[in-house]
């Protein structure tokens, strides 16, 4: 007999209730002992669909993953101890990107706290470092205010991950009160979406007067959902747009402006045209050191505008000499609306053409072999072969991350999803569940390596039993190729602990997964292999060795000092 | 140069905890840090006294406020405002030295608080420039030990 009384809800029951209740529809997770009752809870739940992951890592980056993939904030369910603990490297990845996520742990009993209880960690305490905020309830009423809030503040502003740790017996605790605040106010949290005005028209001013204006563009441009007003501003004053690794998709790929990624690995005619630029226009980043590479050299001659959600970016680690707090959207549309009524015109024809032989004369390096596959020519044909739908990309980390934001082309806001802050290995395949998890229709292709898909390969068999279409593209170099590079180039080739002798049969493992296999080996069978692995309507991994030897261009941006970067028009 | 913050936060558990290691993991050079209740009971107050140039400032107080548990941030330092520390001096007391010191003190505005028969805990709360001024004329008497509470601070307005 069930002893649950319908009217009256546990502490764990008003949990999942405040979990529907803000609009949640999918939990990535993963159960153990002090989170029996909230799983009992959810047992009941018609509206909640929970996918039980393998490692609970690969449980926050599939809410990652979804969350880069939807705009909603992802949602994870874990137990306390290790549970809780293997949530970290997720969390911290999706703080360092600022994405959405809310992460529910359970903890010890409350009168346990404190005391090194069986499977007790300081969630709220490990995890103070990489989330926009964190809660250990301490009382059961308090559960779904606290989710209402949690929600609020990983989605709004500039977006976080939230930590809401819940003790045992607050879960079980009968007869609780439930009530789901209508609206969140929070009198110490009230994010900037208005830009300034003075400053808007200063900024204005500013972009109608430059001769060598350049975007520079990051994730907060996805984040608020300022594709249409910066693809509108791009255009109407014709000045180029580059993007960091997390802003990629913000702006269409295919534009004649774009000049794709900056910074570290990106294009050198990107970097030429910052370096030259007279205005530098940074919308939602934050000047990450893979951009700018030595920050006091970034832009020499260039006056800055940094519009940004987050006040505590402008000014971190460059100065702004006409700075604008607020969501990008808001105050892009604000500027347009400032530039129409100035009836400013475009004056960036010679600019344009300088950059246009800039990127004649330096484009990415494409290796063509007709005995070996070479990456950029499998990254080539992927984007090739992809244009005929809407696909999300994810990547893991390495070169081949880097040879697939080099050569894919994304046209669509929130269709690649990479770890660039954190640089997590792992990521990749996770992320692709949730992203297919919340697009089902779709396509969603993991572009991997082989270190990297052995770090959260388990998540194989949640792929498998949740019937999703994954693709994987696994470039097979047999090492850890980033890493290797980096000895190659600057520790006189001695290959420490960077080559792999041992691994597995790619293929036979996507067997015993459930998956299909395939491999290509010569460049004769990869666009035919690629075909099929394209249609495959199941679960699909195509294995595709490369040699280990394999250099991720421009090298000589990737001395790690940073310098390279704005080094790079010296290397003419 | 030394920059006052007035910090008005949550009265919760774990807010000390977000402040000090926001400003440890950033790198931040915190001279002193005082916390305490305020007329609400829902809030705290934390004076925070920071050593650094204008842009580390500013960025730490960008920081705090993205505390959630942060209310407000006021630099007080060109503010006209009030400022105060509590320091207690342990003072060695030789008997034939005991009436000078007590009277020193008294001259200065601090209290005896307590002792031993070679000893004395003198208790004086000033601004940092008379506190250390003090420290000056007592150091030759020899001081065994001393605590500063750290500044606390209040906008005249
Ligand atoms: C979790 C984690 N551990 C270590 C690293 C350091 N690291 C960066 S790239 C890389 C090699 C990745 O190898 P692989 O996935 O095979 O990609 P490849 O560079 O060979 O394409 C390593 C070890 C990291 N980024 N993440
Ligand atoms: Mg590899």
């Amino acid at each position: 007999m069930s002893k649950r009384n319908e009217t009256k809800m546990n502490g764990a029951q008003c949990l999942i209730r405040a979990l529907e209740d803000a609009g949640v529809e999918t939990v990535f997770g993963y159960p153990g002992g002090h989170a029996l009752d909230i799983y009992d809870a959810l047992y009941d739940s018609s509206k909640l669909d929970h996918v039980l992951v393998r490692h609970e890592q690969g449980a926050v980056h599939a809410a990652d993953g979804y969350a880069r993939a939807t705009g909603k904030p992802g949602t994870v369910i874990v137990t306390s101890g290790p549970g809780a603990t293997n949530t970290v490297t997720g969390i911290a990845t999706a703080y360092m990107d600022s994405i959405p996520l809310v992460v529910i742990t359970g903890q010890v009993p409350t009168d346990a706290l404190g005391s090194d209880a069986f499977q007790e960690s300081d969630m709220t305490g490990i995890t103070l470092p990489i989330v926009k905020h964190s809660y250990l309830v301490k009382s059961a009423a308090e559960i779904p205010a606290t989710v209402a809030q949690a929600y609020h503040i990983a989605s709004t502003g500039r977006p976080g991950p939230v930590v809401i740790d819940i003790p045992s017996n607050l879960a079980r605790e009968l007869d609780v009160a439930y009530s789901y605040p209508a609206e969140v106010r929070l009198q110490s949290y009230k994010p900037t979406y208005k830009g300034n005005s003075r400053q808007v028209k200063q900024a204005a001013h500013a972009i109608e007067q430059a001769k060598r204006p350049v975007i520079y563009a990051g994730g907060g441009v996805i984040a608020s959902g300022a594709t249409p007003e910066l693809a509108q501003l791009a255009e109407s004053m014709q000045i180029p747009v580059a993007t960091t690794l997390t802003g990629k998709g913000g702006f269409p790929e295919d534009s004649p402006l774009n000049l794709g990624m900056l910074g570290m690995y990106g294009l050198p005619a990107a970097n030429e045209t910052m370096h030259q630029s007279d205005l530098v226009l940074a919308v939602g980043t934050r000047f990450a050191n893979r951009s700018t590479g030595d920050a006091e050299a970034f832009a020499p001659h260039a006056r800055v505008i940094h519009i940004d959600i987050d006040p505590a970016e402008i000014g971190k680690n460059h100065h702004a000499d006409i700075p604008i707090v607020g969501d990008v959207k808001t105050v892009l549309g604000s500027l347009i609306e400032e530039l129409r009524k100035d009836g400013a015109q475009p004056q960036t024809t010679a600019w344009l053409e300088s950059i246009a032989q800039w990127k004649r004369e330096q484009p990415h390096r494409i290796m063509r072999d007709e005995q070996t596959i070479r990456p950029e020519q499998v990254m080539m044909l992927l984007d090739e072969l992809t244009k005929d739908r809407d696909t999300i990309f994810t990547t893991d980390v390495g070169q081949h991350q880097m040879w697939a934001s080099q050569l894919i082309h994304t046209t669509r806001p929130r269709s690649f999803a990479s770890s660039g802050g954190a640089g997590t290995m792992g990521f990749g395949l996770p992320a692709a569940m949730g992203a297919q998890l919340g697009l089902p229709r779709s396509r969603v292709i993991c572009i991997t390596g082989d270190g990297s898909i052995q770090m959260n390969i388990q998540e194989m068999a949640t792929i498998r039993e949740n019937d999703l279409p994954v693709k994987v593209l696994l470039l097979d170099n047999s090492c850890l190729g980033m890493v290797r590079q980096m000895q190659e180039q600057f520790h006189d080739e001695r290959y420490s602990q960077t080559l792999f002798t041992g691994n597995p049969d790619f293929v036979a493992l996507a067997c015993a997964y459930g998956w299909s296999g395939r491999k290509a080996e010569t460049p004769s069978e990869l666009e035919a292999t690629m075909r099929q692995w394209l249609a495959d309507e199941e679960p699909s991994l195509l294995w595709i060795p490369i040699t280990s030897d394999e250099d991720v261009y421009p090298k000589d941006a990737c001395d790690g000092s940073a310098k390279g970067v704005s080094d790079l028009r010296d290397e003419e | 140069m030394s920059r006052v913050l007035s910090v008005w936060v949550d009265n919760k558990p774990g807010v000390l905890a977000r402040i000090a290691g926001l400003v440890s993991r950033r790198g931040f050079n915190i001279e002193s840090l005082a916390v305490s209740n305020t007329e609400e009971d829902v809030r705290s107050r934390v004076t925070m006294v920071v050593d650094a140039d204008e842009h580390i400032v500013e960025q730490v107080t960008k920081q705090l406020h993205k505390l959630i548990n942060v209310y407000k941030v006021t630099d007080l330092t060109d503010m006209d405002h009030i400022e105060r520390e509590l320091v207690l001096f342990k003072v060695d007391v030789p008997p034939e030295k005991r009436g000078e010191i007590i009277e020193l003190a008294k001259n200065f505005g601090a209290k005896i608080d307590g002792g031993a028969s070679d000893s004395l805990i003198i208790e004086l709360t000033e601004t940092a420039g008379r506190l250390e001024a003090f420290e000056t004329l007592l150091s030759p008497y020899g001081i065994r030990e001393m605590i500063r509470t750290g500044k606390i601070a209040l906008a005249n307005d």
